[in-house]
């Protein structure tokens, strides 16, 4: 029996947050640099699977599987490919980010951070279970600690905001869960693999098991993936069903929002990858146009939406769901066409998902690492109009926000690029009208962080707009590794791609629709 | 050896109420005493019986002229159910340790009503199991008539005539079955074995269901139920809804559905689109599911909003067993447990925890308090109590929920749908009641009236003693599964297996 990793994977942040919850009270400093500590030895455990990882096998690795519930024919079943590995790696490094952009939380710290080692916990059994009971319970299990670190230690209006993030969440889950169960009563099991394996074929079993012989049984599987794609379209989340996400992003904590946009919105995008497009591939074939539109709609709105806002997180929310959007366009182009001429196409899109979600983790989370200082130093506020020259007056802190800023634009040179640049390349020749038209929305990211940057950090200093100090020394040197990440990602991306190359073909060849 | 939790529990009823009156705290210890004692026969019993099958633990002529033996039993079904009131008793009576007004009498009282509830579980002569059954209705009124709140003679009264009514239907049913079969045995398995006419179940189905579905709080006869909680001291709500509703439950399956299999059949003329008596209840269960939540959704009360919750988890069951599938008819079990563990905790929570400190369950009034901070032990247990009832998965409400809509999806796809609605309808109400409860935002930094007093030990314990049952049935289910469903398979259901389950 080999070691379960994945297993103490998904244990040791639960560990975490008992150790934090056992600590002594009466220290300020205690709890925040245990989590750090902690979270950065997970991080270490986390690059330990990457390098004992296989690169050169797309199949299923750290493979764990027992029986469980032989009742309901429901196995304990965990495995990574590199799809998983990528989601482990990028939540690893967003929470020791999400916990330094925390670091002055007063009110009940230990608290605070268990609550978010929990929801760590709960986003690696995510992305490790392959079987629909267990990876339910982790999904669902995850809203609860978000929910109260929203709704505790959010901001004024943090209660209706959490409420309206865990609402529409559930509403999604419940569509989801109902779609799930009747394709069990169909196939009898909720294993992903092996639904995936069976493409539509378990459809008229469906119709038949409901005693709806009456309906065409295509019908029927778009109804169940509805069901399914709603649950994912909310956490992404795609507009229309984003509504809950501005103000959620904007309300909570600056910490946890960088632990939201960075880690847990990729459990969205993992749902796209890992379920729906694996298992409902002719249904996404079929509603293709449809689903397009939605995506360039997410990509385009949200990025006019971010151009509009004042509030420097909510513009960094809407520009989340913007880049997610893209991983969207890349993963529904996948579908377009069987022709073998154009797998190179299908390859670079998919990589560029991979390098997309890793890359907007860390820009992300950084960046409201960065919003979570100005706003200490400013007192609270955080609208564009409070600050200004900071270039003059804290030139390290304008530089290296810079440079987080830039890689979200996708500048050449940095993380944000060489998954921008995959994406766009493998989508044009597979959808050239829907990859042209998002082209819009990066240009319209280009203007709206180009204003950010302009009003921020240049200007006049004027009496009654926020001093703020520059970097201390220990905050550069917290920095530097996450900016030193990103110039390596953008000019080394081969770094992850070389890993993943075995899973992304491996994964491209199973769609079958 | 079984049998010994009846005894127990009959005997310690006797004890306390010889005991003197000021042996306040004997008398606790002793409740406890023979709470945990019958808990821990039971988790005998239960570690022992691992395949589920049915086994006689006592068979005595009773009244040989009329046919009626002493015939105690357990199967899975009973064994999972015994071991639930095993464990909702301790919990019951460590959330009563603070009960100081005639001590003694209280729990005497609930000993009584835990006895009896034993007794049905175990009883498999249909005689026997009536007689436990109305002595359940005696100790539960006793308790809220004398340590209710709230309109406590209206609650115990409204809740006594249900019952009463309900088990005058009960006894019609049983009786004409009884003369229907040759007046020579009142056993549960010879009974099932005959062969009524299918005009006969038909006839006498919907009254046993309804006379034993009224306890199970059965929409539109549901309305003791709200009542009779709220007015219930603390551990006899805990006890009414997690274990006597599902007397109500356990008894539609085990006597209703079992003797009359044909009365579930299709109807030769469809009345108002409806096909059968199946269909109907169903449809019932369904309006109780929605109706229940939407009711908790608007209350001022805090009980009140467990209370109608209850009517809506109730439903989940009534569905379920209608089901009339493997999947259905394990999932309801499982939802018998898992209610009867997180009701009382959520009960426990409101009545011990809240009410017992604040002296007020308004949830306008409890808002200002400032709970969370004041009593967070409190607020974690609901929390944790609420979204386990919810249906998180993790928790055995999840596994309950899944396997009922599983059984549904294939029954009545229609109806399963309602139930989503239901499931979440029932995440906003528990939400709801939460936030206003204990997250509400301070307006004013009102000192509370008077310091409220920490969460004492043994409520801590009992607390935990719940909250881990749901835990483990919602990690690992298989454990009461595979007890549950052999005896599913026994010969007792064979008439319902022919349902094309």
């Amino acid at each position: 029996m080999t070691f379960p990793a994945l297993t103490a994977l998904t244990l040791l942040p639960v560990a975490a947050a008992a150790v934090l919850l056992l600590l002594p009270r009466s220290s300020a400093t205690l709890p925040r640099i245990t989590s750090a500590t902690l979270s950065l030895l997970i991080l270490a455990f986390t690059l330990l699977l990457w390098v004992r990882f296989d690169h050169t096998s797309g199949a299923l690795q750290f493979q764990e599987r027992h029986a469980w519930i032989p009742a309901l024919h429901v196995e304990y079943r965990l495995a990574i490919d590199g799809l998983g590995l990528i989601m482990l790696l990028l939540t690893a490094i967003v929470v020791p980010i999400g916990i330094a952009a925390s670091w002055r939380t007063e009110k009940r710290s230990s608290l605070y951070f268990a609550l978010v080692f929990l929801l760590q916990a709960c986003m690696f059994g995510t992305f490790t279970a392959l079987n629909f009971f267990h990876w339910f319970i982790f999904w669902e299990l995850s809203l609860i600690p978000a929910f109260f670190l929203i709704r505790v230690w959010g901001g004024k209006l943090a209660g209706r905001a959490a409420t309206q993030f865990l609402v529409y969440t559930m509403v999604g889950s419940v569509t989801m869960l109902l779609s799930f169960l009747a394709i069990y009563l169909a196939t009898g099991t909720f294993d992903f693999i092996e639904l995936a394996g069976r493409g539509d074929s378990f459809l008229p079993g469906v119709a038949a098991n409901l005693g709806w012989q009456h309906v065409n049984p295509q019908h029927l599987a778009l109804v169940l993936f509805a069901g399914v794609f709603l649950g994912f379209a909310v956490k992404v989340p795609l507009i229309p069903f984003h509504t809950w996400l501005p103000a959620a992003y904007s309300e909570a904590p600056s910490g946890v929002t960088a632990i939201l946009t960075g880690a847990m919105s990729k459990m969205g995008v993992y749902g796209f990858l890992r379920i729906l497009l694996p298992i409902f591939a002719p249904q996404i074939h079929r509603l293709q146009t449809s689903l397009l539109w939605i995506t360039m709609a997410t990509i385009v709105l949200s990025a006019f939406a971010a151009l509009a806002q004042h509030d420097l997180k909510r513009i960094f929310a809407y520009s989340s769901i913007n880049h997610l959007g893209y991983c969207m366009l890349a993963a529904f182009a996948l579908v377009r066409t069987s022709d073998a001429g154009l797998l190179p196409e299908q390859y670079a899109a998919f990589s560029g998902i991979l390098l997309q979600v890793l890359s907007h983790a860390i820009t992300a989370a950084t960046i409201f690492w960065f919003i979570s200082l100005l706003e200490r130093r400013s007192g609270g506020t955080r609208l564009l109009s409070d600050f200004g020259g900071l270039r003059r007056i804290a030139p390290v802190f304008a530089g290296l926000m810079g440079i987080a800023l830039f890689s979200s634009l996708g500048l050449p040179g940095l993380n944000g690029f060489p998954g921008e640049f995959l994406i766009f390349k493998g989508t044009f020749p597979l959808v050239p009208w829907a990859a042209s038209i998002s082209v819009l929305g990066l240009l319209i990211t280009a203007v709206f962080i180009l204003g950010v940057i302009q009003r921020v950090f240049t200007g006049p200093l004027q009496p009654g707009r926020a001093v703020v100090p520059d970097l201390t020394s220990g905050e550069r040197i917290s920095f530097a590794p996450v900016v030193a990440l990103m110039f390596v990602l953008g000019l080394y991306p081969q770094l992850v791609l070389g890993t993943l190359n075995s899973t992304v073909i491996s994964y491209v060849h199973q769609l079958r629709f | 050896m079984l049998a010994w939790t009846i005894y127990i529990s009959f005997f310690g009823a006797a004890i306390l109420l010889l005991l003197p009156k000021r042996a306040a705290s004997f008398a606790r210890c002793l409740a406890l005493f023979a709470a945990t004692s019958s808990c821990g026969i039971a988790l005998a019993a239960f570690l022992r019986h691992r395949t589920g099958e049915f086994f006689t633990i006592v068979d005595k002529p009773w009244i040989p002229s009329l046919g009626i033996q002493y015939h105690l039993a357990a199967d899975g079904i009973s064994l999972s159910l015994v071991l639930l009131t095993g464990i909702v008793a301790i919990a019951g009576v460590l959330f009563s340790w603070n009960i100081e007004d005639r001590t003694n009498q209280f729990f005497a009282f609930y000993l009584l009503l835990i006895g009896a509830v034993y007794g049905v579980f175990l009883s498999y002569d249909l005689f026997l199991l009536f007689v436990f059954y109305e002595l359940v209705i005696i100790p539960k009124y006793f308790l809220i008539a004398n340590w209710g709140s709230t309109r406590r003679e209206y609650g115990a009264m409204k809740l006594a005539i249900y019952s009463f009514v309900g088990s005058a239907m009960v006894l019609v049913g049983l009786i004409a079955a009884y003369v229907g079969a040759g007046s020579s045995s009142m056993s549960l398995d010879k009974l099932a074995g005959f062969p009524f006419s299918a005009h006969f179940q038909m006839v006498a189905f919907p009254v046993v269901f309804v006379g034993f579905g009224i306890l199970a709080g059965l929409w539109p006869f549901h309305t003791w139920a709200p009542t009779g909680h709220v007015a219930a001291p603390t551990a006899a709500s805990m006890l009414l809804a997690g274990v006597v509703m599902k007397l109500g439950a356990y008894c539609c399956l085990r006597v209703a559905m079992t003797l009359f299999p044909l009365g579930l059949g299709t109807w030769s003329h469809p009345v108002l689109g409806i096909t059968s008596w199946r269909e109907t209840f169903a449809i019932l269960a369904v309006i109780g599911i929605l109706y229940g939540a939407l009711v908790a959704l608007v209350q001022r009360d805090f009980k009140f909003v467990i209370g109608y919750s209850s009517v809506s988890h109730m439903g989940f069951i009534l569905l379920g067993l209608m089901t009339l599938n493997l999947m259905g008819l394990s999932g309801a079990i499982i939802q018998m447990i898992s209610h009867g563990l997180l009701a009382g905790l959520l009960f426990a929570v409101v009545g011990r925890m809240v009410y017992a400190r604040t002296h007020t369950r308004e949830l306008a009034a409890l808002g200002p308090m400032n709970l969370s901070s004041a009593l967070p032990f409190a607020a974690v247990t609901f929390v944790i109590a609420g979204m386990a009832g919810m249906g998180l998965p993790g928790f055995s409400g999840f596994v309950a929920e899944l396997m009922i809509v599983i059984g549904a999806w294939r029954a009545f796809p229609v109806l399963a749908v309602g139930v989503g609605f239901g499931i979440l309808i029932g995440v906003v109400y528990v939400w709801r009641a939460m936030q206003k409860a204990f997250f509400a935002e301070r307006r004013h930094e009102l000192p509370p009236p008077h310091p409220l007093q920490p969460i004492t030990v043994p409520e801590k314990i009992a607390a935990a003693l719940l909250i881990a049952s749901s835990v483990a049935i919602g990690l690992y289910p298989q454990m009461v599964l595979n007890i549950i469903q052999p005896a599913l398979h026994s010969p007792l259901f064979a008439g319902l297996r022919q349902g094309g389950w």
